[in-house]
């Protein structure tokens, strides 16, 4: 090919400042921001999501996160048409919500708007107010603003959570429970979290919980939908929590689920990196610890111990690598910590989110991180494959996206995070923990191991 | 090839799975969907209420205008530079995510492994977004440099007004080069079925006919509507080449944008998917004087039957000779394995909810080995493609259709020619051959199998119930919902990742799957050991 990726040389600096951005994105690192709050809403017990515009939206979200998570989820949409699109949608948006009520019995409904609806200024309350006059129900329509031209799938997850507790969590006397809001992370990762809450003997909402709505059994009975997520009943409770620990250091000054929580009933928010890797780690333990006032469980000394062993045992393979990561702001932040903590230096860390938090939240969390690594948000897969091909890195970290830049350049990917939908087991890879990290590092030094293996004229068989 | 005597073995009566399927619904969704679910009489074949809305939260297989144009019909065109132009989504969802395949030919790109989008933003929205559309252009052009560019709508452009043809055609006048745009803003129309008539309309226009150079064969001819999902345009281009045919193009499956432009030099254009593309075939037929004919290369007999066709349409006592050596060396070396499966699936019982004529040329793969189709329906077909083609006239023009134009074609003052003589079509159609051909599903679907449009994921649930398939076909959005309640689902949209199945060869694979499908031992391990009866 020409044209491996357009290069700095290509930009035209010019067309940048014109039109606010780079004009032409080629291979976007990001998805759009109704995906996210699909995916919050169907953490939840029993609720559809549900998208106002056109049913194409629907369609191309369900099959991109049934590609990733192999498993079914539906997604209700109003069905927008020409003349709705002239006229408004607040028939269509009455009469969906009313036969997904009446079809699924839903415990709760997430109303999200697609860039259409934006677009022509649907007002969501209104539209909830009026399905309410014309067809009142008990079962909560929570709606969320969700314009793909205003964020990414990231800004629709945090969204849509924060909607959802801003719109059902309910104040009284506090509980001894803590809220967690880990933000988009993999069904291993939830079911992870849950275990470590239980193990503390806390009291929690985790949301969005969609570890077994996303990732479940085969059903030995007819179901209406993949059963799991959190219960209402938890979302109502948030308002009482003594804390909420938030993920996702970009999150600083922005408002979120635990924001709104705070402002409305007064519970504290705790913000930490998404642990992944020790350092990360041990400050979301640190703030459990605080929050729920209990010991850290024995398990997790075992868990930290046996990580760090590895750390000892595998450095050999992994120091002085360098590697390209790439994908959602906050978990590139997290594989750069853990990278840098095993003696990786990352040396492109890109993300195609627009925080404008994403540089000084990455070196926040990793100060030895070198002042030359390439630090971008707003960035490509053309912009981030033309840094990998300048800095020839050992590997590249990210999503499945990244698999013809890697095949193109010769570098190995080690898949991570979202989307990963060209191998199996994708929606169950675990980064988060002590865990997570012991199942990260093992499978980059393995990577490390089966390449020199596989390039290795010799053929070692103890390595 | 109808038989009204074979009728479908059901235990439930479709009548009263029908009414269980309607039971839930308040009477206006009801007096609606009534009409989409029907009792099949091949003898008697029903009116089916296809393209119509959806009902608002329904949840439904279809996809939009846009996917219809930018996945189906352009997607494949491998050379051909495409940008998105809206919000970033629609633009990665186009992303590699069909499984249209490409193997360039030499010396020439393939852009299909890029997404480029104009990744509009508020400021876009609020003040237009044709300055950076511009400024979109001339940044691919001169990284890429391509021939040809499409620009391709997403829902916004429309609302907020931006004229992405005037764009268009500064472009082209700036770049010297094709740049063509596509107004398939998803909201238009009821499915993805309004942007392939879109797409088929801009191509038409702006790409077929600009090059007057003819392939060298003797045989020369297109196919329309097969757009390689695994291969399948591979095995068919494979198969036709050793019958001594020369494929000009085929429209959209590993096809460059130069064989686009001289598509029109082709002595015949054959029809596999009716729906997506029949439009360009009859306006072929008008300006140029090709002819075309409906085919189906999925199935063996299937294709030899359109391989018999082919040749008697060439009318050549070679190419027929050539023709039937193909197809019995290649039946010969299928039937051990077709018998093989045949044994094991012969009497299983199918029913397929896809596309726009999948659910219909599938049943001719299933037909190969003895599995019995129960049950069927497309998800954005039109009447025409279940009731057949001569019910056109009778087709009601609806506020949503009539939103596609509907190109007025007269013969080309100069390139009109007619691939036959008079006498010579005369002579054909006394021998039954028939031209402009699509007889629809519902007249080979056996007599009492259930009819089902624009399937539900509650309808689904009920057929499972009732029916027990031994596998459905549909694609990812069903996939897996179908297999959590016990049942095998293979999608036909991308193969489950593998295919080929058109052709002799891509028979032997999709028999050998349905096979391990139906008789995988893993059903068997649902139930654990402490949940069984003692």
């Amino acid at each position: 090919m020409t044209a491996l990726g357009k290069g700095a040389a290509l930009k035209n600096e010019r067309c940048y400042e014109e039109v606010g951005g780079d004009p032409v994105t080629q291979n976007a690192c990001k998805l759009c921001t109704p995906l996210g709050a699909c995916l919050a809403f169907r953490g939840v017990a029993g609720c559809i999501p549900f998208l106002h515009g056109s049913q194409g939206c629907s369609t191309y979200i369900r099959r991109y996160l049934i590609s990733h998570f192999r498993e079914p989820i539906d997604v209700a949409s109003s069905n927008f048409h020409e003349q709705t699109a002239v006229f408004g949608g607040s028939a269509v948006f009455t009469a969906g919500v009313g036969n997904v009520l009446r079809q699924y019995q839903p415990a709760v409904v997430g109303a999200a708007t697609t860039c259409l609806a934006e677009t022509i200024g649907e007002d969501m309350e209104r539209l909830v107010s009026d399905l309410q006059k014309a067809n009142p129900t008990t079962v909560p329509v929570v709606h969320v603003s969700t314009a793909s031209y205003r964020g990414t799938h990231i800004d629709g997850f945090h969204d849509a959570v924060r909607a959802l507790v801003a719109q059902l969590a309910q104040g009284g006397a506090p509980l001894d429970r803590v809220n967690l809001f880990p933000g988009m992370v993999s069904t291993a990762d939830l079911r992870h979290l849950k275990e470590v809450l239980e193990d503390f003997g806390v009291g929690y909402t985790l949301l969005s919980d969609y570890s077994e709505s996303m990732d479940g059994e085969t059903w030995s009975r007819p179901e209406k939908q993949q059963p799991g997520g959190t219960p209402l009943a938890d979302i109502r409770l948030a308002g009482r929590g003594k804390a909420s620990i938030e993920f996702g250091r970009t999150l600083a000054g922005r408002e979120t689920a635990a924001t709104a929580l705070a402002e409305k009933f007064g519970v504290a928010r705790h913000l930490v990196g998404t642990p992944i890797g020790i350092r990360e780690t041990d400050r979301f333990f640190d703030v459990l610890r605080l929050v729920s006032g209990r010991a850290t469980p024995e398990k997790y000394q075992g868990q930290r111990g046996r990580l760090l062993d590895a750390y000892v045992d595998g450095h050999k393979y992994v120091f002085e690598k360098r590697a390209v990561v790439y994908g959602e702001e906050d978990l590139v932040i997290g594989l750069a910590s853990f990278l840098s903590e095993i003696g990786v230096t990352p040396v492109v860390c890109a993300s195609g989110g627009r925080s404008k938090r994403f540089a000084e939240s990455l070196r926040e969390a990793v100060p030895d991180l070198p002042a030359e690594t390439v630090v971008r948000e707003d960035f490509d897969f053309a912009d981030i494959e033309a840094e990998a091909a300048r800095l020839k890195p050992d590997f590249l970290i990210g999503s499945s996206k990244g698999y013809a830049m890697g095949k193109r350049l010769g570098v190995p990917l080690i898949r991570v995070g979202f989307p990963v939908h060209d191998r199996i087991g994708g929606q169950r890879i675990h980064h988060l923990g002590y865990l997570g990290a012991q199942e990260l590092f093992d499978r980059v030094v393995n990577t490390i191991l089966e390449r020199k293996q596989a390039m290795s004229p010799v053929g070692y068989s103890y390595l | 090839m109808s038989d009204s005597e074979a009728t479908a073995t059901v235990d439930i009566s479709p009548e009263e799975l029908r009414e269980e399927m309607l039971a839930i619904y308040p009477p206006k969704t009801k007096r609606k969907r009534q009409k989409q679910i029907l009792v099949n009489d091949p003898d008697a074949i029903p009116e089916i209420a296809a393209n119509t809305r959806t009902i608002p939260g329904i949840i439904t297989q279809r996809g939009c205008t846009y996917a219809g144009c930018r996945g189906v019909v352009m997607g494949p065109i491998y050379d051909l530079l495409q940008i998105v132009h809206g919000p970033i989504g629609c633009g990665f969802y186009a992303w590699m995510s069909r499984r249209n395949l490409a193997r360039p030919k030499p010396g020439l790109p393939n852009y299909m492994q890029y997404s480029m989008s104009t990744d509009m933003m508020e400021e876009q929205i609020v003040f237009g977004g044709e300055k950076k559309l511009r400024q979109a252009i001339l940044e691919a052009y001169e990284i890429f440099k391509p021939k040809a560019i499409a620009i391709l709508a997403t829902c916004p452009v429309g609302l907020i007004g931006d004229d992405i043809h005037q764009v268009a055609r500064e472009m082209k006048d700036k770049l010297g080069i094709n740049v063509v745009a596509f107004s398939c803003e998803g909201y238009k129309g009821v499915s993805q079925s309004a942007g392939h008539h879109i797409a088929n309309n801009e191509v038409f226009k702006n790409m077929i006919g600009l090059d007057d150079t003819p392939d060298q064969g003797e045989f020369t001819m297109n196919i329309l509507g097969e757009y390689n999902i695994g291969g399948d345009a591979w095995e068919i281009d494979a198969l036709l080449k050793k019958c001594g045919i020369t494929l000009t193009a085929t429209l959209s499956g590993d096809v460059n944008y130069s064989q686009v432009c001289r598509a029109h030099t082709a002595q015949l254009n054959t029809v596999m998917c009716h729906r997506s593309i029949n439009y360009i075939a009859g306006m072929m037929e008008k300006k140029y004087g090709i002819p075309w004919f409906k085919v189906n290369f999925l199935g063996a007999d299937s294709t030899a039957k359109s391989l018999r066709k082919i040749a008697q349409y060439f009318d050549n006592k070679g190419l027929t000779e050539r023709v039937e050596a193909v197809i019995a060396e290649e039946q010969a070396k299928l039937k051990p394995v077709r018998d093989e499966v045949t044994a094991r699936c012969k009497g299983k019982r199918a029913a397929l909810f896809v596309g726009g004529s999948r659910a219909h040329h599938y049943q001719d793969l299933f037909a190969d080995i003895g599995v019995e189709v129960v049950s069927a329906g497309y998800e954005f077909a039109h009447r025409d493609d279940y009731e057949g083609r001569h019910v056109l006239p009778t087709i009601k023009v609806d506020a949503d259709s009539r939103n596609i134009e509907e190109l007025h074609v007269e013969p080309d003052p100069a390139r009109y020619n007619p691939r036959k003589t008079p006498e010579q079509m005369e002579a054909l159609k006394s021998q039954g051959f028939t031209f402009e051909d699509y007889e629809g599903m519902m007249k080979q679907m056996k007599k009492r199998t259930l009819v089902i449009d624009d399937i539900s994921h509650h309808e689904m649930e009920k057929l499972i119930e009732a029916y027990k398939p031994d596998i459905i076909c549909s694609g990812i959005k069903d996939k897996f919902v179908v297999e959590k309640m016990g049942v095998p689902c293979k999608q036909l949209h991308s193969y489950d990742y593998s295919g080929p199945y058109a052709a002799f060869t891509g028979a032997a694979n999709f028999y050998k799957e349905i096979d391990r499908m139906l008789n995988t031992g893993v059903w068997k391990l649902i139930t654990p050991p402490w949940e069984k009866p003692s």
